[in-house]
Order: structure tokens, then C-alpha cells, then sequence
């Protein structure tokens, strides 16, 4: 038999019963030893003797044989051990609903935690990678990540959570942090560029699937359906992102045909459900935004006029710099690189972005635009300096120097000019 | 986001330093890397021999000059370095406070390059 329905079983198995033993025993450390036991006799196992009928409640079963073996091994506490064995029948035990795992999410993205250990324990618990596959996809040591992920698990433990869904009237915002981390997660794996880093492309795949069972949990709430638009939509361009040697394409120059038209179809038609019904939110307009990407057959046809109407309606709602910042891309794009650049002068004041590479990034495409070739050249090195992304800092250099080259023409460069391309989608 | 601290002292003060004081120092150091392995921030680093033991290469016309001593001439000189992974440059700077190297000599702080980049 092949291992891939194994793990396919696995991974969704292996929540619920993580969550399943957390609700009874409370004690997340000793509760994911035993899943993680109780995940490698099923390795062992499910292969040679086939998959149980009820892959979780199997799971479960083992795993509470695990946590009391363990804790009866310890002598110090034998008389509270043998009081839980006998509380917990063997073979008798309910396999976790469905909510299960939303609570799981819910404990995983406490708030008392740093949003790097919330995305690390969400992965480690719910999303079921191991730590050495995490480290991996944030290029840090294995033991960094071990510390990191045991750490925000004490935590958690300290700040009393409870293995129960929060209040009602806390509920959205926990819901809230939640689609944070999935948000961050799906970029961590987005961000990077194709090579060796295969494990990232399956950290955008862990997102999606994370999201997809929310979605399925909380299939009424909009911002949930459009968070995994979102990713649909961003993850349909993924074989177009990057050239044949690894290089970032900017959105405006990927080859179109190469985008995933089903996942464009699925994105498209979620977020479309999601606005008709909900209440309106900021990731169903970033994917309203996305869709609207989607559905141009080449870059020139962009709707550029419907991307500034609804940057304007995400920036009422949820004002930020960086939104700003695309506002004034699309008012470029409609309106001509003076009224970009005139939208772009209301950042400077603002401290959290006056700094910051992209702002100056997407000044010099303004000015690039504009005809400014030596405005456009010294602010595409001064954003080149100030990025921490090496294929960024190269991509920037590399505008500055067409700038700079003897055979410089406008007309010839003019559809590699692109304010767009400054910009993360 | 990952950050390189670099480490400078000055060789001559250090020498003069009492030895119980030049021990205080180097615990105080390790505390603070105790700290950050536990909180999962450590991702590693050294101590440099002493900048008189360096040579400094470079080449010019294809032609190698080899020099003994490090490369820039300032009474403060690289004598470690440290690489942390936090949320933000503050953190970082916040960390390299600590650092009873701060307080005597010096500490740089440099973003390291991501070898990934965003969306362009």
C-alpha cells in the first residue's frame, strides 16, 4: 500500500485525537508525547494491516494506552495515575467532533503568545508537522524551533486555557488571530522562492488545508471564506511567480496561461458568495482585489479603476500604510504616477512606514513612470539598500542600472515599467 | 526576521580589566544566552580569537596582500558575534543592550538578508 493515503489520514486524524485527550487530560505536553506515539505505531501499523474503519477514535485508543503508561511509569504520582487509568475504559472511547479541532486552533493561537509561536505551535499541533520540518521552513536551527514550540506550549498551560471554546463574546476576536496565523503561515510558505525550499510550497498547502476546515466548521462566515479566496487566488499564480532560474516574475509580467484557472474559479466564486451574504471584511476585499488580478486576460487590461474603488472601501475599514501604499499604486495606475506619487507624500509622516524600502520602492516606479528617469534611479537604490530580501535587493539594483545603461530608451522600457511590481500581491 | 550582533571591545581596555570583573562580564553574556535559547531566539554564535591573530587579505590587480592584524585600524575591534531570530529590530537592539559590551565598548545590529524574498 502506499504511504500517501496513510498520511493523508494521518494528518487529519491526528487533531482530533490531540484534542480529544487534551480535553480529559489537560496536559498538552504529556497529550502530544502520546498522539505522537500513537503516530508512529499507525506508520508502523496501518500499511501492513490496513486502515481501521475509524481512524481518530484508533488513534485516540492508543494514544490514552500511551499517556497512561507513561504516567504510570512515574512512582511519584502512581496513586493519581491509577485513579485516571481506571477513569479512562479502554476501547471505550468517543472520537472528538469536528469542533474539536477549531478549539485545538483556538488554544494553539492564545493570544498571550507571540505571533512566531502561535504559527509554530499551530503547525506543530493542528497542522501535525514535525519540528524538524518547521525549522525548515523558517530557516532556523531544529533546536531553536524545539525551544520555541515547548515554550509557547508551557505557556499556554500558565495562562489557564482551557481545553474549551472561548465565550461567546470573545469568540470573533479569537477567530480573528486564528486567521492571522493561517494568513502568516500561507505567506511564510508564499514568500519564498521556488529551489530547495520544497517544504515551503507545502506550508502555503498546510494553510490552504487549515483554512479549508475552518471554512467547513464556520462555513456562514465571510472573512473565513474570504481568507482561503485569498490564498486560492495568490496560490493560482504560484507556477507563474518564478522564472526558470529561480527569479521573482512580478505579477505584471507572469505568463497568464500558466495561472491554475480552477483554483481562480474557486477563489473567485467564494469570494463572490461571501460578499453577497456577510458582512463585509479585509480579507474578502484583498480577495475581491486578487479576483479582480484574476480575471484579467493580460496585465493591460487590468481593471485598475475597480482595484482603486475597493482599496479605497479596505482602507475605510481597516486603515493601515500599507494599504495606503497599494491605494496609491492603483490611483497611479487610473489616474496618472502624479496622483500616486501625491498619495505616496501623505506616508511620509507616518512613522510606522516613512522608512520603510517599499514606500521608496514604489516612489521610484512612480517617478520611473513619470519620466524622472534620475528621481526614479538614486530612490530604486536607496530601496535597494534599505530591503533585507536578497532577490529583492537584486531585482531593485537592477531597475536602478536599466536606468543607468547608455541605450536607455523610454519608449523601448515602457511596458517593463510597472508600479506593481514593487509591490508584494 | 534574523539579526547578526556584533560584538567590539577594546582589546587594550579589555587586558586591563581585573580578572573577577572580566569573569563578571562573561557571565553576565551567558545569562543572556541562556535566555534566548529558552525563549527559542538563539541561533547561534562566537567568540573571535584575539584581532591580533587575524589577517586581513585583499587583492589588488590579482596580486594578494597579506597582512597581520584585522582590516580596520580603530582601538575597538570585532571580537564575536551573535545571531538571534525576533519579531522586530527593536527586539534585537533590545537584546544588544543587554550585552555588557554595550555598556564598555560597543554593539552593532544587522538585519541579515533573506534569502527569500516577497511577491514583487
Amino acid at each position: 500500500m502506499s504511504s500517501a493515503p496513510v498520511e493523508g489520514l494521518l494528518r487529519e486524524a491526528a487533531p482530533r485525537a490531540l484534542a480529544a485527550l487534551i480535553r480529559r487530560h489537560g496536559r498538552f505536553d504529556a497529550c502530544e508525547d502520546a498522539v505522537q506515539e500513537a503516530l508512529l505505531a499507525a506508520n508502523l501499523q496501518w500499511p501492513e494491516r490496513g486502515i481501521p474503519d475509524d481512524p481518530a477514535g484508533w488513534l485516540i485508543t492508543v494514544a490514552s494506552r500511551r499517556l497512561t503508561d507513561q504516567l504510570r511509569s512515574n512512582e511519584s504520582r502512581r496513586r493519581r495515575e491509577d485513579a485516571f487509568a481506571f477513569s479512562v475504559p479502554r476501547g471505550d472511547v468517543e472520537v472528538a467532533d469536528e469542533d474539536d479541532t477549531l478549539t485545538l486552533l483556538l488554544m494553539c493561537c492564545h493570544p498571550e503568545l507571540t505571533p512566531a509561536s502561535q504559527t509554530a505551535l499551530t503547525l506543530r499541533a493542528v497542522g501535525g508537522l514535525t519540528t524538524a520540518e518547521i525549522a525548515r521552513a523558517f530557516l532556523v536551527p531544529e533546536p531553536t524551533m524545539a525551544q520555541r514550540i515547548s515554550r509557547a506550549k508551557q505557556r499556554v498551560q500558565r495562562a489557564g486555557a482551557r481545553f474549551e471554546p472561548p465565550p461567546p463574546s470573545d469568540a470573533q476576536a479569537r477567530l480573528a488571530v486564528v486567521l492571522h496565523v493561517l494568513y502568516l503561515v500561507f505567506n511564510e510558505g508564499y514568500a519564498a522562492t521556488s529551489g530547495t525550499e520544497v517544504t515551503r510550497v507545502e506550508l502555503t498547502a498546510e494553510a490552504i488545508r487549515l483554512t479549508r476546515l475552518v471554512h467547513d466548521l464556520r462555513p456562514d462566515d465571510g472573512e473565513v471564506a474570504g481568507l482561503l479566496a485569498l490564498m486560492l487566488l495568490n496560490d493560482s499564480r504560484r507556477r507563474a511567480r518564478t522564472g526558470p532560474d529561480g527569479t521573482l516574475v512580478p505579477l505584471a509580467k507572469q505568463d497568464r496561461s500558466r495561472w491554475d484557472l480552477g483554483l481562480i474559479e474557486e477563489g473567485i466564486e467564494l469570494v463572490t458568495v461571501a460578499l453577497k451574504g456577510s458582512p463585509l471584511g479585509p480579507y474578502q476585499l484583498q480577495a475581491a482585489i486578487a479576483a479582480v488580478h484574476a480575471e484579467a486576460p493580460e496585465a493591460m487590461d487590468t481593471d485598475w479603476a475597480q482595484i482603486t474603488a475597493l482599496y479605497e472601501v479596505l482602507e475605510r475599514l481597516s486603515p493601515s500604510p500599507v494599504v495606503r501604499l497599494n491605494r496609491a499604486v492603483a490611483v497611479a495606475m487610473v489616474d496618472g504616477p502624479e496622483a500616486g506619487l501625491d498619495l505616496l507624500a501623505t506616508l511620509d509622516k507616518d512613522e510606522r512606514l516613512a522608512a520603510h524600502y517599499r514606500v521608496t520602492a514604489v516612489r521610484a516606479h512612480l517617478f520611473d513612470l513619470a519620466g524622472e528617469h534620475d528621481a526614479a534611479r538614486s530612490s530604486f537604490l536607496d530601496a535597494a539598500r534599505s530591503s533585507t530580501s536578497l532577490p529583492e535587493r537584486r531585482y531593485l539594483e537592477a531597475q536602478a542600472e536599466r536606468l543607468n545603461s547608455p541605450g536607455f530608451s523610454p519608449s523601448r522600457c515602457r511596458s517593463d515599467r510597472n508600479p506593481l511590481d514593487a509591490l508584494p500581491e | 526576521m534574523k539579526y547578526l550582533l556584533l560584538i567590539y571591545q577594546n582589546p587594550a581596555a579589555r587586558q586591563a580589566l581585573p580578572q573577577p570583573e572580566m569573569e563578571a562580564l562573561m557571565g553576565e553574556a551567558g545569562t543572556i544566552m541562556d535566555e534566548l535559547v529558552e525563549t527559542g531566539e538563539w541561533i547561534g554564535g562566537e567568540a573571535l580569537a584575539d584581532p591580533s591573530t587575524a589577517r586581513s587579505v585583499r587583492v589588488r590587480d590579482g596580486l594578494a596582500a597579506i597582512t597581520d592584524g584585522p582590516f580596520a585600524e580603530a582601538k575597538e575591534q570585532m571580537v564575536g558575534y551573535c545571531i538571534v531570530d525576533c519579531e522586530t529590530m527593536q527586539r534585537a537592539v533590545e537584546i544588544a543592550t543587554r550585552w555588557p559590551e554595550a555598556r564598555l565598548w560597543g554593539m552593532e545590529v544587522r538585519p541579515i538578508l533573506s534569502p527569500n524574498g516577497v511577491e514583487m
